[in-house]
């Protein structure tokens, strides 16, 4: 319908918004889609009825987010992206800048809040199979967000340029220099200089405060507009589009987002201050593990921290780091054959079958030629993009755990089990009985996503209802 | 125009033809963006070597200067430690520094000039922390029968008193030896060598 032809904005409530407010709201949905946007994103869309605790997580990031850059945008009117005088400019924000102090610790805080929120609303995912199709994009903005995420949270933790931003950016470059050919030059462009320094600064300021933010920004829009278009999974893991009221053309299952989980969430965003009230006001720095105690000592590039572990949210990947030693590369090798076997045994188009024997013979030959140091970083960035496979290699003929068997339900347990592990050792020196667990669970984090094409399928499921049940 | 009948090969080959030429634009216009982002000139020109003086460095002490924004360390080893290195040979990764981490006049079995002093650059060869000091032989938490050398604490990498790395470890290669040279017994030019650097 042309602009001109749109007919004036009719109000459902009585009251106030019956007078002149909404002559104005004509005028303005004449020359811009307001209406239909309240429409399609908040008033009409329709979500399953039957969404639970899990489900509050999605709106909780964007809360989050918000609070970041607002408290972003503040911080940056007193912070210095200089060498010389960040850490200064950092403790100044803390001791004299009038609720300075406040307005740090609700971004230091709300970095660890972002993660914790995103991680739940991840697990979601996993519990009720929503990445499933038709929602694959949906997960892979998704899983760009999260990348986008942890590429904000290292940049802006060499910010304060304290012992464990300057060490943590060091690692973390160094990590480029581990890829054969380009790495040493590749490392040296990140850093802008031969060491971690000025310059480096610098240029992850400019990634935390412009590029990043930008990036997710789109991305954030990018993951609701590819929610909406196919609707929203829920516990059951059924399509409510499939049955609709033949008088209205809703989903009989259900309701408007707003008002209805406009006040859930709202609820749910409720409980989330008081918690994190109680940890930005008590607790901020969690016991080392929101903010780091060395991360209180200035950046010292002549000394390294006698112990160094990346913020919490790191650490499972950081484990899988450490655990590629030498020795492990017999027992990867030996892991890359059993599945090449199992995939050529089992699978039925035959360009799959010669894939897997190819692909398996070029990654023994290469474990061997190129050093484990290398294979630790692979590993680790393998370990983080897995997860934009799930959509494929779950064929379970169900989507949700409620319907899914034993099989799928202690593959999730254990995987769970296995993040947090890790996650645990990375925050621990190194000892052989420690590596020797993180290798162990290297092994299960990996099987759970490389086996599932086979368990989800062999696994004993139960029929999904025709509607969602409550 | 309308009535005409469409060229679909013509329109197809200016499409390809106009995306080409702004594809290559576009690339060049990154070109300077990406070039920025290259160690300046002013980050490239503070190489400058330095000099220590060691002649306050007691047997069995370490000092560390900086050159080039990393730490160098500078080992006075006595006749023990250099026993305890010559002693883990076996277990070492690179016992003969056959990988090309030290100068020529460095690749030797203490690799140093004179046996006594070992210089090295401070950075771990695996991701680049600074090892610590675990010169004295005694029992550790990642090692029983430590002989001394360096622990690095990010990824648990063991360097023997020659700086070499022991075997199984993340670090691939031995610590490396910076070109330097004796100006006297006792000063040391870290960042050239006779040769020059």
């Amino acid at each position: 319908m042309a602009a001109a032809e749109k007919q004036p904005v009719t109000i459902t409530c009585a009251g106030p918004l019956n007078g002149p407010l909404s002559g104005v709201l004509t005028w303005v949905d004449q020359r811009f889609p307001m209406m239909s946007l309240w429409r399609d994103h908040l008033a009409e869309y329709y979500a399953p009825k039957n969404f639970n605790f899990w489900y509050y997580f999605g709106s909780l990031a964007m809360v989050v987010l918000v609070l970041q850059i607002v408290t972003g945008i503040f911080l940056v009117m007193h912070y210095k992206p200089d060498a010389a005088s960040a850490f200064a400019s950092v403790e100044y924000i803390m001791r004299d800048v009038p609720g300075g102090w406040l307005i740090r610790y609700m971004h230091s805080t709300g970095a660890s809040a972002f993660f914790v929120v995103v991680y739940l609303h991840m697990f979601r995912g996993l519990l009720y199979g929503s990445y499933r199709q038709p929602r694959e994009l949906v997960w892979i903005f998704g899983m760009l967000i999260y990348l986008c995420l942890m590429a904000e949270a290292f940049f802006g933790y060499l910010l304060p340029w304290g012992q464990m931003s300057y060490w943590g950016a060091q690692v973390i470059v160094n990590l480029f220099n581990a890829l054969p050919v380009i790495g040493p030059d590749l490392s040296l462009w990140i850093r802008g200089d031969y060491v971690v320094s000025d310059a480096t600064l610098n240029r992850f300021f400019a990634f935390h405060v412009i590029a990043i933010p930008l990036a997710l920004l789109g991305l954030v829009a990018a993951h609701i507009m590819a929610l909406h278009e196919v609707g929203s999974n829920n516990p059951d893991g059924v399509e409510i589009k499939k049955v609709k009221d033949p008088k209205t053309g809703h989903p009989v299952d259900g309701v408007p987002f707003h008002p209805y989980y406009t006040v859930k969430d709202t609820l749910g965003v409720v409980v989330f201050a008081i918690v994190f009230c109680v940890i930005m006001f008590f607790m901020p720095e969690m016991g080392g593990y929101f903010l780091e105690y060395n991360n209180f000592i200035p950046a010292d590039p002549l000394k390294t921290p006698p112990h160094i572990a990346p913020v919490w949210y790191f650490t499972p990947y950081y484990s899988i780091l450490r655990a590629i030693t030498e020795d492990f590369m017999w027992v990867l090798a030996a892991g890359v054959i059993a599945y090449a076997v199992l995939v050529i045994r089992t699978a039925r188009v035959p360009v799959v079958r010669v894939a897997a024997a190819v692909i398996g013979a070029v990654l023994l030959v290469a474990f061997f030629v190129i050093e484990p140091k290398v294979w630790g970083v692979v590993m680790m960035g393998v370990s983080t993009l897995i997860f934009f496979l799930l959509p494929w290699l779950d064929q379970s003929p169900v989507k949700s755990i409620r319907y899914k068997g034993a099989l799928c339900k202690s593959a999730l347990a254990i995987f769970v089990i296995t993040f947090l592990a890790l996650g645990y050792l990375g925050t621990l020196t190194v000892t052989e009985g420690r590596t020797l667990a993180a290798q162990v669970l290297t092994l299960i984090y990996f099987a759970y996503f490389l086996l599932m094409p086979w368990y989800t399928r062999m696994d004993k499921t139960r029929p999904e209802p025709a509607r969602v049940t409550g | 125009m309308a009535d005409k009948e469409l060229d679909q090969g013509k329109r197809r080959f200016l499409l390809a033809a106009t995306g080409a030429a702004g594809g290559i634009a576009g690339a060049a216009a990154a070109v300077p963006f990406v070039a920025s982002m290259l160690p300046s000139e002013r980050a490239k020109a503070a190489g400058a070597p330095v000099e220590a003086d060691v002649s306050k460095l007691e047997p069995g002490e370490k000092m560390v200067v900086e050159w080039r924004g990393k730490p160098v360390w500078i080992v006075r080893r006595t006749k023990e430690m250099l026993a305890a290195a010559k002693a883990d040979e076996g277990k070492v990764a690179d016992p003969a520094s056959a990988k090309p981490m030290q100068p020529d006049y460095a690749k030797n079995e203490f690799r140093s000039i004179k046996p006594e002093y070992l210089v090295l650059v401070g950075i771990c060869t695996h991701l680049g922390c600074s090892p610590v000091d675990k010169l004295q032989a005694q029992s550790e938490a990642f090692a029983s029968d430590w002989k001394g050398g360096f622990y690095c604490p990010c990824h648990g990498s063991l360097f023997d008193l020659a700086g070499r790395v022991y075997k199984n470890k993340p670090a691939p290669d031995n610590l490396e030896v910076p070109p330097h040279k004796y100006l006297s017994d006792t000063r040391i030019l870290i960042g050239e060598d006779t040769k020059g650097a």
